[in-house]
């Protein structure tokens, strides 16, 4: 007989992260890698277990071999569990057919059988695409407290990026009255995070019914969430403060990265209280050459610097070579940067060889034509040759 | 069934002749902090899994806490296995002293007894190397072996000759002298403390040495019975080190900046497993400067540092100039310090603006969680 779980969390991991690109071809956006030595799933996961939730659905579609080998057992996040623990669900066949997840509502109504084997009271949505620490625990109680029928977190943004945004119009006591989907003007900037808690019974409802309505995008922001709002079910927006980033976007990616570098940014990854895990690669600690200038940076275990590494993020396994510079970038694992080669304002994927002498992306101050200016992107695997010359904004694909 | 050419291990994780006593005062030896974010212990236990030796015995006689709670399961090594796997073996009678590794083995008979293994390669944890035990295993059958021995031809000094075992060969590399505790110093064949014996043999040996009030692998059965007994020496060209006194632990760990050293005791197709502590990368700060210095993650690094192994999570403050100096997990040296040749055990605190300078060839070592 199975125990029941107060609280499961089902997280949204089959987004495809289309505006990666090459980064993301060959994996989900959850198993990017992020700071170093993390890829972004490990955030929510590790929310998850520092907020005392042990029973995680991760759902998978779309690229999931990486990521399916990353969470592997759960291990690295304390998510092996004799009863729980995390479980990867991509969409299975039925005795009725099979279906892809149509949507965010729909891949969790096609796993309603899994949430009620654990009999839960509620039911967290996460997604894996942000980057922040977050006390779940936190906004169940206060869900709890406002005996509400769902809770969706929510965080101040500047009142000019509200359109970009789910926003939400609450009262003094934080009961939502309305909401609207990245609207064009925006009454409030309380911005939908993604993060949901519902009482699982009334979820539960709300699935089957979207389920049976044809016109429906089975979308918790476009449907579930309107239509309880219709129904005057009691809806609470739970403020978050903190640090938080969609990485959606190579920018963004790259912004959430050098934000590590950045001391004001209020994203504590040293505190022990609330350690981010991730699955850890064997490797020896990294080596600083005596011929290697390095500031600014954040560096990992199985790096070999003997070049120049400023305003930079290295990942696990790097090696740059004597005379080469990496400026302003963020380098994945496995990557070789070849000595005399110059990467500046990029992004360069796992195991990419940088030919020697090649110089990859530039810096804005370089550029006349600010518009012809963006950051680089090398894809994983790209070998560049030596003294080949990627421009700004470019993006190389193996 | 015996399977005619399985391994099982033994590592043992003390010592009996008072190695590294600074640092082993506080821990049993295999559990002594080496190479920025490694265990001793941890070589003898990956060489074990990434030679296909998936039984292991690990052997522990006194303060092994701290070896307990990084070893647990076995889990990093792959030997949390519901077949085999690691088995630690604490004495089964604590009442009883044992004076060398010979007698502590009564603790493993029963363990190795149960296994279906016919081979025993037996090492421990004061030698660190990275090796393949498979081609010394097949050396061991084909030369018809009773006891293959491994060790390495090298200078030793008067301090580490006194502390190895030395070996002289005839020449198909049968065993013909040993010599123990030896005041010399010049170019040897100096033992690793690493064998491979067949099982039914290594039971036998052990069973009738204790009874007998011995309890000295090298001394009772090398020594005592190299006559009687098929020794032969297997050359082992890992870049190997004993470490018996602070300095060779000081020394030893710098080794590690040599790229080429790095690259024998860290190959890629035979990692080194470990606790994982899931620390976050190391943070260099605006004003750092770093220069031929090895890194653990979990660091932060705002001053100068130079020639020296970090630790997980050393924080090097702002001013600080930390050089050819070896800080252990934890520690904290305080602005503008200076610090030189210095051993900080674990969690060691220094205070701002503390100068604290050594030598090369005599290292201040400051203990376990001490306030400078």
């Amino acid at each position: 007989m199975f125990q029941r779980k107060e609280c499961v969390a089902m997280l949204l991991a089959g987004g495809q992260g289309s505006r990666l690109y090459a980064l993301t071809r060959q994996v989900a956006k959850p198993a990017v890698p992020y700071g170093g030595k993390y890829r972004i799933i490990d955030f929510p996961l590790s929310n998850c277990v520092n907020s005392g939730i042990d029973t995680v659905g991760v759902l998978t579609q779309y690229q999931p071999l990486v990521l399916n080998e990353y969470i592997g057992t759960g291990q690295p996040w304390d998510l092996d569990r004799v009863h729980g623990g995390v479980h990867v669900l991509p969409p299975y066949q039925t005795a009725s057919g099979a279906e892809w997840y149509l949507g965010t509502a729909n891949a969790i109504y096609q796993n309603i059988s899994f949430i009620d084997r654990y009999q839960p009271e509620y039911v967290l949505i996460l997604s894996g695409d942000h980057i922040y620490k977050m006390n779940y625990d936190k906004m169940l109680r206060f869900h709890k407290q406002k005996k509400a029928d769902a809770t969706i977190a929510v965080l101040e943004v500047p009142m000019e990026e509200a359109s970009r945004f789910g926003i939400m119009h609450a009262d003094g006591e934080g009961k939502i009255f309305e909401f609207q989907e990245k609207p064009e003007h925006p009454k409030s900037n309380l911005a939908s995070m993604g993060i949901y808690i519902f009482s699982w019974k009334k979820l539960r409802e709300y699935l089957i019914a979207d389920n049976a309505d044809p016109n429906s995008h089975n979308d918790f922001g476009k449907d579930i969430i309107p239509h309880m709002l219709e129904n005057e079910e009691s809806l609470y927006a739970y403020p978050f403060v903190g640090y938080w980033k969609d990485v959606g976007t190579i920018d963004s990616l790259w912004e959430a990265n050098m934000d590590l570098l950045d001391p004001r940014v209020p994203l504590e990854l040293y505190d022990p209280t609330w350690k981010i895990y991730s699955r850890n690669p064997v490797r020896p600690p990294h080596y600083i050459s005596s011929e290697a200038m390095v500031q600014n940076s954040m560096i990992t275990e199985g790096c070999s610097v003997f070049g120049t590494i400023d305003f930079s993020v290295l990942f696990a396994g790097v090696t740059v070579e004597e005379g080469a510079v990496v400026r302003d970038s963020i380098v994945m694992p496995g990557t070789t940067i070849k000595a005399g080669a110059v990467v500046e304002y990029s992004i360069i994927g796992e195991d990419a060889v940088i030919g020697e002498n090649a110089k990859i992306g530039a810096r804005p101050e370089q550029i006349e034509d600010k518009d012809t200016w963006g950051l680089s992107v090398v894809g994983p695997g790209v070998e560049v040759k030596p003294g080949e010359v990627i421009p700004p904004k470019a993006m190389v694909e193996a | 069934m015996v399977n005619t050419t399985k391994m099982l291990g033994i590592v043992f994780t003390s010592t009996h002749d008072g190695a590294v006593p600074e640092m082993a005062s506080v821990r049993a030896l295999g559990s002594i902090p080496f190479g920025g974010r490694y265990r001793f212990v941890d070589f003898a236990l990956s060489n074990m899994v990434n030679s296909g030796v998936t039984e292991v015995g690990l052997i522990t006689e006194n303060n092994y806490q701290a070896l307990m709670d990084h070893v647990a399961a076995g889990r990093e090594w792959d030997l949390a296995r519901k077949r085999e796997g690691l088995h630690i073996l604490p004495p089964l009678d604590q009442s009883r002293i044992c004076r060398g590794h010979l007698e502590s083995m009564i603790n493993a008979m029963d363990f190795m007894r149960r296994s279906r293994a016919r081979y025993v390669i037996v090492s421990d944890s004061s030698v660190i190397y990275n090796m393949d035990y498979r081609p010394m295993l097949e050396q061991h059958i084909e030369s018809g072996a009773d006891i293959t021995v491994a060790y390495q031809r090298k200078w030793l000094s008067v301090d580490a000759a006194s502390h190895s075992t030395i070996f002289a060969f005839d020449p198909n590399g049968r065993v013909i002298d040993v010599m123990m505790h030896a005041n010399v110093s010049g170019e040897f064949n100096s033992g690793m403390n690493l064998l491979i014996i067949e099982k039914s043999l290594l039971l036998n040996l052990v069973e009738e040495a204790v009874s007998r009030g011995e309890y000295s692998f090298d001394q009772h059965i090398i020594q005592k019975r190299k006559d009687e007994l098929k020794i032969y020496g297997y050359s082992c060209d890992s870049a190997a080190y004993r470490i018996t006194t602070i300095r060779d632990y000081y020394h030893a760990n710098l080794s590690l900046l040599d790229t080429a050293v790095r690259e024998k005791l860290f190959p890629t197709d035979r990692p080194v497993f470990t606790k994982i502590h899931d620390e976050v990368p190391v943070k260099y700060g605006l004003d750092s400067t770093v220069r031929n210095c090895l890194m653990a993650d979990g660091c932060i690094v705002e001053g100068q540092v130079e020639n020296s192994i970090l630790f997980r999570g050393v924080h090097v403050r702002k001013g600080a100039v930390v050089k050819d100096s070896i800080p252990l997990q934890g520690t904290t040296v305080g602005t503008n310090c200076e610090v030189s040749c210095v051993i900080a055990d674990k969690e060691v605190m220094i205070r701002d603006g503390k100068n604290l300078i050594g030598a090369a060839t005599y290292p201040i070592y400051i203990s376990k969680g001490a306030t400078v």
